[in-house]
């Protein structure tokens, strides 16, 4: 057995040991290195949702319900698979307008309402103390249980003098505990990274020591899990549990129990704090979306064989389920196996206080106590960040106190769960205002009030008289026959609603009365335009980013919104928050006097951090002078902003088009100026080349004509000059109409399969006699066989006689030697002209197929030849789709090469077109 | 960008869907029966299993794009 003092060494060491994570997490903060800024400690920060109901409840309710333990975590696992947007959209809203609790959230969004707050304060304290009663309680069961349990004696059961209940001294210690983690000073951000980690690590112990009884208990007393569920089928009393029968109000509770815990993990106080308010990170969402439902099965993994052992240990009854995780290592003799439990246990508990507590107190610091505390002149101009801290440890107190108070009232007569869940039907008042909220602008402010109001009456009617009668507070009479003797208004089954279980009973008529007194009377309300407002910055949260949600026109003083600030969150963090604003907006914070609409909304924001959306905007216009923006206005330029965005957005995908437009107008521009430049040269270059023959054909003429007494001899050699020039002059003409056929298209093309052997014997035999006289060698390499293509038989030998005489023009008379050699490499046809020339400049070879372009002769300056044609050639092998090149080193000759494809063997068999 | 969010978004609606037809009444209700799967209850094997299946679903959904379509970037304050 153990000793008292043992577990409260153990306890106050383990509590130690949390706190120094705190404080090191603090410190770290406050250095700017975070250590809670990853998606795994904000997953496991989220696992705060795991109290000592699921560390005790779970086991408690799963040995007399079966399964009826795990809605309460497959309603968020489904919920995680929203988190990507819902939650992800409620912590940027939040961001936005520095939220610091649910509270503040609901009266931001409906108007900034001081009485929203109040109401939803009102609403989470009520609605936490059987919650919070219940961590007190298992505290305190789980302290007796370890240190008065003898195997097999049954359990001694609490005291009953309030002085020596140890729940009273566990209140008391969490009241400390709490106060000295959450309310060390006043924080304008309301996040403490300190308790998250400190939270997180709890998280770690409590499922670890889960896992270990779970493994010690299947493994160490059973065979196995396996093993342990065979001996309980055998039991007739055992195998009900392995049914959903045996959960009472079957199917409708079990869906009940998961809409509840789906609406449970997003909106319980203390969820919304850490999931919303401690978020560092919005991104974070997404692992912890897959990480936490992970965590939860993880930790339910055991329950069923634990309660299962508990049940075949201890058949008759004697002991509570909800201690069997701690009952069957005890029973054991497990002593250290019970002591880790104890400590998960309480990491459950403690975890749960703490973060339920900070969250409850801002909430009743801000949006109960600072509303009414701000009218009374007397505070009006006195230091309040003292009084701040001061309601914030009072409350804490207060609320566990209330709690203990709820557990002495009645904790005794309900189990674990049945207390949480009453908890969780309370929480779930809040889903349709916020899920509503924003989603739906239209949602009003007196919609959110009566919605609220008649959830929680409801709420109130169906669960919490009922417990209150368990209690014997009131007389039993009520549920049975109704208040008055009206059996239709029974708590249990109202307005004669008799099919569900109470606690389905109770959501279904509370989340009925909610959300429709919210949608009725929103749609037959007027709102204001604040109202229109808010609505608009928590709807349309991803749009208006970069819209200002500052209202004031009005002037104020820099100095006279410093003390402002300073008053609630102390000097030293105001003039940090006012030196980071001066270096993020350039603004002189020092020199200048008059601050600007900006700074008057940053420091609403800053002061909504420390007392709530509502009271800030009090105490902001208590200072700034002269009007607000009428909130009209403000619509106005709300609307105009979103429509100027999307004009601009039009004026930007139209101005781009025009872009694009005028892009394409240039290039064509640019391409017909270069294409009329080219016809004028070309134009030009072609008068000058019929020119030259023309005028030396009337030259010569002339000459005749006038001298008619001319030798025969001289008559003939000028008459001569004359033909040749006029041939030369028809060739042109000739090469100039084809040239601009075959660029216009115009031109027509026979396709013949052609042996290229015979297009150059023929070229070769034409020019024969200009070989002969410039006494030049003609060697031709041709293959023995054919080598067809499909071509213009005519064009080929035109091209081919154009390449000889090319080379021909270029060689040295005498010497010169001409080479036209015909290949078949890789399923190509070559020809090549090779001559011993001059060869070609490399800047020359390059244009040499341009039109007109001829080449200067390397030592005489005149140029040979039309210049055209090369170029017809480059068309017509072009046409073909064949390519032609030179290749060629000045000194070395010139070589001109074209290749064609060969005919396919198909067409070879000669079908012309 | 907004395209792929809403797809995104469109996936885990019908996962969740999914997940909450096959948790709840009728579907449910095949399941319950006192026999043994694997050495565990036919009702905890399924239930186990679905909630296995559901959490790799939603990871695969939301891991497959490698980051969030518009970071997130702090508000001004």
């Amino acid at each position: 057995m153990l000793q008292e003092w043992v577990i409260l060494l153990v306890s106050f060491c383990y509590l130690g040991i949390l706190f120094a994570i705190a404080y090191y997490g603090d410190k770290r903060a406050d250095a700017g290195r975070s250590i809670i800024s990853n998606p795994y400690i904000y997953t496991l920060s989220i696992a705060v949702y795991c109290t000592a109901w699921t560390f005790y409840g779970s086991v408690g309710r799963a040995a007399t319900t079966g399964a009826g333990f795990l809605p309460i975590y497959l309603g968020p696992t489904l919920m995680a698979a929203l988190w990507w947007f819902v939650l992800r959209k409620i912590i940027r809203i939040a961001k936005t307008h520095r939220i610091t609790s649910i509270a503040d959230f609901i009266s931001s969004r409906y108007a900034k309402d001081p009485l929203i707050g109040g109401i939803v304060t009102i609403i989470a304290v009520v609605g936490i103390l059987p919650y919070i009663s219940l961590q007190l309680k298992a505290v305190s069961v789980s302290f007796n249980v370890l240190h008065t349990f003898q195997a097999p004696a049954p359990l001694v059961p609490a005291a009953d003098s309030i002085w020596s209940d140890t729940a009273l001294y566990v209140t008391l210690a969490m009241s400390v505990f709490a106060i000295l983690f959450g309310t060390r000073h006043i924080d304008a951000s309301e996040r403490h990274e300190g308790m998250v980690a400190a939270v997180a690590f709890e998280s770690v112990v409590k499922l670890v020591a889960f896992l270990v009884v779970g493994i010690f208990v299947s493994y160490y007393l059973f065979s196995g899990p396996a093993e342990l569920i065979h001996d309980a089928v055998i039991s007739p009393e055992l195998s009900k549990l392995m049914n959903i029968e045996a959960l009472s109000g079957g199917y409708v509770n079990w869906f009940t129990l998961t809409f509840l815990s789906m609406m449970a993990i997003l909106f319980l106080p203390r969820q919304f704090h850490i999931l919303v308010v401690e978020n560092v990170n919005e991104e974070h969402v997404k692992k912890a979306s897959w990480l936490f439902p992970l965590y939860l099965l993880a930790i339910n993994l055991f329950v069923l064989p634990i309660s299962l052992a508990g049940l075949l240990l201890f058949p008759d009854g004697s002991v509570d389920p909800d201690i069997f995780v701690l009952a069957v290592p005890l029973y054991n003799n497990q002593e250290l196996v019970a002591l880790f439990v104890y400590l998960g246990g309480l990491s459950a508990a403690t975890g749960m206080v703490i973060v339920a507590t900070i969250a409850l107190s801002t909430m009743v610091c801000n949006d109960l106590v600072m509303p009414v505390l701000l009218r009374l002149r007397s505070l009006q101009r006195s230091d309040l960040s003292s009084v701040l801290l001061t309601i914030r440890r009072g409350s804490i107190l207060v609320i566990l106190l209330l709690g203990y108070g709820f557990f002495r009232l009645i904790g005794e007569s309900y189990a674990l769960v049945t207390l949480g869940l009453v908890s969780f039907a309370a929480a779930a008042q809040f889903a349709p205002v916020i899920l509503i909220g924003i989603y739906w602008k239209g949602a009003s402010r007196r919609g959110a009030i009566t919605g609220l109001l008649a959830g929680f009456a409801m709420w109130s009617y169906t669960l919490l008289v009922p417990s209150f009668v368990k209690s014997g507070w009131i007389a039993t009479s009520i549920l049975e026959s109704g208040p008055f003797g009206i059996e239709l208004l029974g708590p249990y089954h109202l307005f004669g609603l008799a099919m569900f279980d109470p606690l389905t009973h109770s959501v279904f008529w509370s989340m009925l009365a909610n959300i429709g007194c919210l949608v009725c009377v929103s749609l037959f309300d007027r709102q204001n335009a604040m109202e229109r407002l808010q609505a608009a910055h928590f709807v349309d949260v991803f749009r208006h980013e970069d819209i200002d949600t500052g209202l004031w026109s009005g002037t104020a003083t820099v100095a006279e919104l410093k003390d402002l600030v300073a008053r609630f969150i102390g000097s030293e963090q105001t003039d940090k928050a006012f030196s980071e604003y001066a270096t993020e907006h350039d603004f002189d914070v020092k020199n200048k006097a008059q601050a600007d609409a900006n700074l008057v909304g940053f420091a609403e924001r800053r002061l909504a951090g420390a007392i709530g959306s509502a009271s800030a905007r009090v105490m902001i216009s208590s200072v700034v002078k002269g009007e607000e923006i009428s909130i009209e206005g403000l619509m106005k330029i709300l609307d105009e902003t979103s429509q100027v965005i999307e004009y601009s957005h039009r004026l930007e995908g139209k101005s781009r088009e025009l872009e694009e437009a005028t892009a394409e107008l240039r290039a064509a521009n640019k391409r017909l100026t270069e294409l009329d430049r080219l016809k004028d040269e070309f134009v030009s270059t072609v008068t000058h080349e019929l020119r030259t023959p023309l005028t030396s054909v009337r030259a010569f003429s002339e000459i005749l004509r006038d001298n008619p007494s001319l030798a025969l001899e001289e008559r003939h050699k000028f008459l001569d000059i004359i033909v040749k020039e006029s041939e030369r002059l028809t060739r042109l003409i000739n090469q100039v109409l084809d040239l601009a056929k075959i660029e216009s298209g115009s031109a027509e093309w026979s396709q013949d399969c052609v042996d290229l052997n015979e297009v150059i014997e023929e070229a070769s035999r034409s020019l024969s006699q200009l070989f002969h006289e410039s006494s030049i060698m003609l060697e031709k390499e041709l293959p023995a066989r054919t080598v067809l293509v499909m071509a213009d038989r005519d064009r080929l030998v035109q091209v081919a006689i154009n390449l000889l005489s090319n080379a021909v023009k270029f060689c040295e008379p005498g010497t010169g030697q001409v080479t036209v050699r015909l290949s078949t490499p890789r399923g190509k046809v070559r020809v090549e002209v090779a001559d011993n020339g001059p060869g070609i400049h490399p800047d020359e070879q390059k244009r040499i197929f341009e039109k007109f372009h001829q080449l200067k002769g390397i030592r005489d300056e005149k140029p040979r030849g039309s210049g055209l044609g090369l170029t017809i050639c480059h068309r017509i092998i072009n046409y073909h789709g064949g390519s032609i090149w030179v290749e060629s080193r000045p000194g070395a000759g010139a070589k001109f090469i074209f290749e064609l494809a060969p005919a396919e063997r198909s067409s070879t068999d000669g079908q012309a077109s | 960008m907004p395209e792929i969010k809403r797809r995104q978004n469109e996936r885990l609606v019908v996962i969740l869907i999914v997940g909450v037809i096959a948790l709840n009444y009728p579907i449910l209700s095949l399941f319950s029966k006192v026999r043994l799967i694997f050495g565990a209850p036919v009702l905890y094997f399924y239930l186990f299993t679905v909630w296995t299946v559901f959490i790799g679903c939603v990871a695969l959904v939301l891991e497959k794009t490698t980051s969030s379509p518009f970071v997130s970037s702090p508000p001004k304050t």
